[in-house]
This record gives structure tokens, sequence and C-alpha cells, in this order.
């Protein structure tokens, strides 16, 4: 295995002795195939155990160590050394305040994706006697996309429309809320379109398609809004001018 | 809240943020493209105008269009114009995904279809303009 | 949170979107190539104005025109905001007010003809 010094430029944030962010420059021995997180936690053992930083699975599976790499959203742990050849720039996720170091405070997302109500709401309520809610391999394959974001938020760090506007629902929240609209046992699309159909949902949406660009999962946030965009928009040409249509 | 200090937030500008980066600049060509379907918008109204006015009116703004502001004028308005349309059709398969039995359409087969939709299309408007 | 009604002026962008795509490149080749020496004879005055004169080409002539700059309107709009202008209200009201006066200027003109 062949090992190389790395040179990390990581921002810095102590809400109780600093009163803005700072660049401090770290250089350990990295071996060749490791990502960007292994370089962190190696700077932790052995040269600053104060770094902060957020991690877990090590497999991009938890969706805990999106930090920008070099100014984009990444997942550490899926970022690998080799395919930075200079110095590295590490910092907290973008269009999130920062808690200490590189990590985010996320209250903002969590609120979000609770108002958008990502679960199942069944269309009528079926005792467990009357069996289970079937589903074809088709309807499955309608949503089994979104079913695969992590809520990483790097999808909100790359959307310069969550960093211009913040009451913006944002990505992955919609995303999530379109999987649950799209899938055959749920009933629960009017309650979403209350949170997804008004100025803070879909249409603070420019569809720079950023989200879908970044997103580690290659789930399309970008998509999923759009699809939300036409079908509200149908919605509300038959509210406004066929009111019979609707049941 | 975590005690002491209060988190940092980094504000994004709302200035000059999309000269950032590469993705960001080309959303921003694709979105000043309107400026372009807007001014062809107002060429086309002023020609209708003109031609509302009477034959002499209407000869002077076709040479207008012929003048090397005009020809010059136009050639921008072409190359935003086809910006344009191939940054729509590219992301229609985003819009407006196809599924069809289980599978979904591969987006290529989507963008391809409108490609050739608008080939069709600038052949019939050449051909009804009698050019070809 | 209350639905936005966003899907009236989002609707019409869309459509003119896609009519745009669809037709502007061909128009804009029809009107450039009296340049280069090569009339396209629907250019010539009688043609145009046999054109303009019946229902189904002035309805196409509006259909074009309006949605064109609908969709100019609406995207910059969102484009005025991508830029830092923050006064979306006013900005809202300019460029679809544009968009309408240049409709039915369009109207005017097509049924002088």
């Amino acid at each position: 295995m062949s090992r190389r010094q790395v040179a990390l430029e990581v921002l810095r944030y102590n809400p109780e002795t600093d009163a803005v962010p700072y660049f401090q420059q770290y250089t350990v021995e990295c071996e060749a195939e490791w990502v960007v997180l292994d370089a962190l936690n190696r700077i932790k053992e052995t040269i600053d155990p104060t770094l902060s930083y957020r991690w877990s699975c090590h497999m991009a599976v938890c969706g805990s160590c999106g930090m920008m790499i070099d100014g984009e959203p990444k997942l550490a742990c899926k970022a690998f050394l080799r395919d930075y050849p200079g110095v590295i720039r590490v910092e907290p996720l973008a269009n999130f305040p920062i808690q200490r170091d590189l990590v985010t405070v996320i209250d903002d997302f969590v609120t979000k994706l609770k108002r958008v109500k990502p679960y199942l709401i069944p269309k009528a309520e079926k005792a467990v006697a009357d069996g289970e809610h079937l589903q074809t391999p088709a309807e499955l394959k309608k949503y089994k996309q979104y079913t695969l974001c992590i809520n990483c938020m790097l999808c909100y760090a790359a959307c310069p429309e969550y960093g211009l506007s913040p009451q913006f629902i944002g990505p992955a929240a919609i995303a999530l809320a379109h999987r649950y609209n799209q899938d055959s046992r749920d009933g629960g699309r009017d309650a979403r379109q209350q949170e997804i159909a008004a100025d803070e949902g879909v249409w603070t949406c420019s569809f720079v398609g950023a989200c879908s660009e970044v997103c580690p999962e290659h789930v399309d946030p970008a998509g999923a809004l759009q699809q939300v965009k036409i079908k509200s928009t149908v919605d509300w040409y038959q509210e406004h001018l066929m009111p019979w249509t609707r049941k | 809240m975590i005690p002491g200090g209060q988190p940092y937030r980094r504000e994004m500008s709302r200035y000059g943020w999309f000269l950032r980066q590469s993705r960001y600049l080309r959303y921003m060509a694709r979105e000043i493209t309107c400026v372009f379907i807007g001014a062809y918008a107002v060429v086309l109204l002023v020609g209708l105008r003109r031609m509302s006015e009477g034959r002499q009116a209407y000869e002077s703004f076709l040479q207008s269009l012929t003048s090397p502001a005009g020809v010059v004028f136009q050639l921008i308005i072409l190359v935003f114009a086809v910006y344009h349309s191939m940054t729509w059709f590219n992301v229609t398969p985003k819009a407006m995904p196809m599924q069809i039995g289980e599978d979904f359409l591969p987006g290529k087969v989507i963008i391809g279809a409108h490609y050739v939709g608008w080939l069709a299309v600038t052949a019939i408007v050449l051909l009804l303009a009698g050019v070809v | 949170m209350a639905k936005s009604n966003k899907p009236v002026v989002w609707g019409l962008f869309a459509a003119g979107g896609t009519v745009t795509a669809f037709v502007v490149p061909a128009l804009v080749i029809v009107t450039l190539l009296p340049a280069v020496g090569v009339m396209p004879e629907v250019l010539t005055y009688d043609r145009l104005y046999a054109f303009c004169a019946h229902w189904a080409g002035k309805t196409a002539i509006f259909a074009v025109l309006f949605l064109s700059l609908w969709h100019a309107a609406h995207r910059l709009r969102i484009t005025l905001h991508d830029l830092g202008v923050r006064a979306d209200h006013q900005v809202a009201i300019a460029v679809y007010l544009a968009a309408a006066i240049g409709s039915i200027a369009a109207v005017y003109y097509l049924l002088r003809i």
C-alpha cells in the first residue's frame, strides 16, 4: 500500500471562543485509497482531538458526514483522496448554520421533513386480519428511487434557491413527499399538497438541477419537484375552472 | 441548542453566487435565454405592426432585418434560442417520465423523441415558409 | 399553508417554453434568410398579408407571440430574483404587465389586417 502526505484546510469554529470561523491547515499521512473521512479521523486521532464532525457508517448509508469538499457538497466517506491532488478544502455543509467546526445545525431540515408527512397515510383503515396492502412491481417502481434518500442534506447545500430563500421546503423533503404521493397504498396527497404546493414548496424552485447532480444515492429530487409543479398546476385549473371534476 | 456561543450563520451572498460554480453558470445561461426569446417576440411584434401599416412600412421592416445590425442581432438570438430548445428538451424526462408496464422509458428515448419532433417542426416551418 | 396561485403564471411559462423551444429557431432562420439573398415566399407582403388575414393565421401568430412574451416575462422574473433583486412583487407586476401589453398590441395589429 502506498502512502502520501495529504494537506487539508479545515474550517474551524468554536462558538464559545470564536467570533467567526477560520481555516486551519493539517498535514497527515494517508493511504492512497483513503477517503476524506479517513483523513479527518487520522487528524483527530493523531494531531487534534478537538476537531468536530459527524460520521457514523463510513459507507454512504447513514448520511451523517455531508460536508463541502473543495466547494462541492459531498459525503466525506465517498470522497476519495486520489481525486483531490492539491490541498483539500473542507467546510461544513453550505446553507446551514455552523454549530461547531464541520458540524451544522440541521433543525430546519428536520422541521420541514416533518411538515410534509413523509410516511404512509392509508386511504382507508384496514384491519390486520384483512391482510396485506398489495402492490405490483410496477407500482413499486413508481416511487422506489426516492426511497433511497438518506437525508444527508447535500441537496440543500447545493441548492442556491434554498440559500436565497431559507423558507423553501427544499429538495429532499419535497422529493420524499412525492415518494409517498406516488405510492399506490397512500391516500395522504391532499394533506401534503398543503405544504408542497404552497409558495414555500415547489414554487420556490427554479429548476437549477444541482440537487440531483450532487445526490450521492442518485435520487432525482429536481425531477420530483417538476412533476409536483405539473400536477399542482393541473390541480389548480381543476379547482378553479372545473370545480365539478373534483370529488 | 449548545451552551455558550451561538451557531454561526454563513449567509449566501445574493449577488454573484452563480459565478462560484460552472453548474450555476450553465443554469444562468439557460435562464438568460429568456431575454432573447422575449427580444425576438418584440421583433415579430414590430413586424406585425409594420404589416398592419401597409406595404411600404412592411418593406422597410424587411430591409432592417437584412441590415448588418439586424443580422448580428438575429444570429445572437438564434444561438440563445437553440440553447433554450436544447436545455428545455434535455430535462423533459425529469418533468415527464414515462412508465411503460413496469419500467420507465430511458431518458434518452424521451429526449430523442423531442429532438426528432423539433427537427420535424423546423422542417415543416421552412416548408410552409416556402424556403425548401 | 395555503396552496399557491403560481400555477397560473407557471402553466403559461411552461407552455411558452415548449412552444418556443419547438418553433423559435425555425422562425429565426426564416427571418434571417433574406439577408443571405434567399427570400422565403411567406415573407413577401402579399403572402404574409394573406396569412395574417386568415383567422387561423391570426390565431397562430397570437399564440406564438403571447406564449413567447409570457415565457420570457416569467423567466425574467426568476432571473432578476437570482441576480439579487428582492422586489419580487413589483418585478412580477412589471414583467407580466409588459407581456400583457405586448399581447394586446398583437391583437390590435392583427385585427387591423
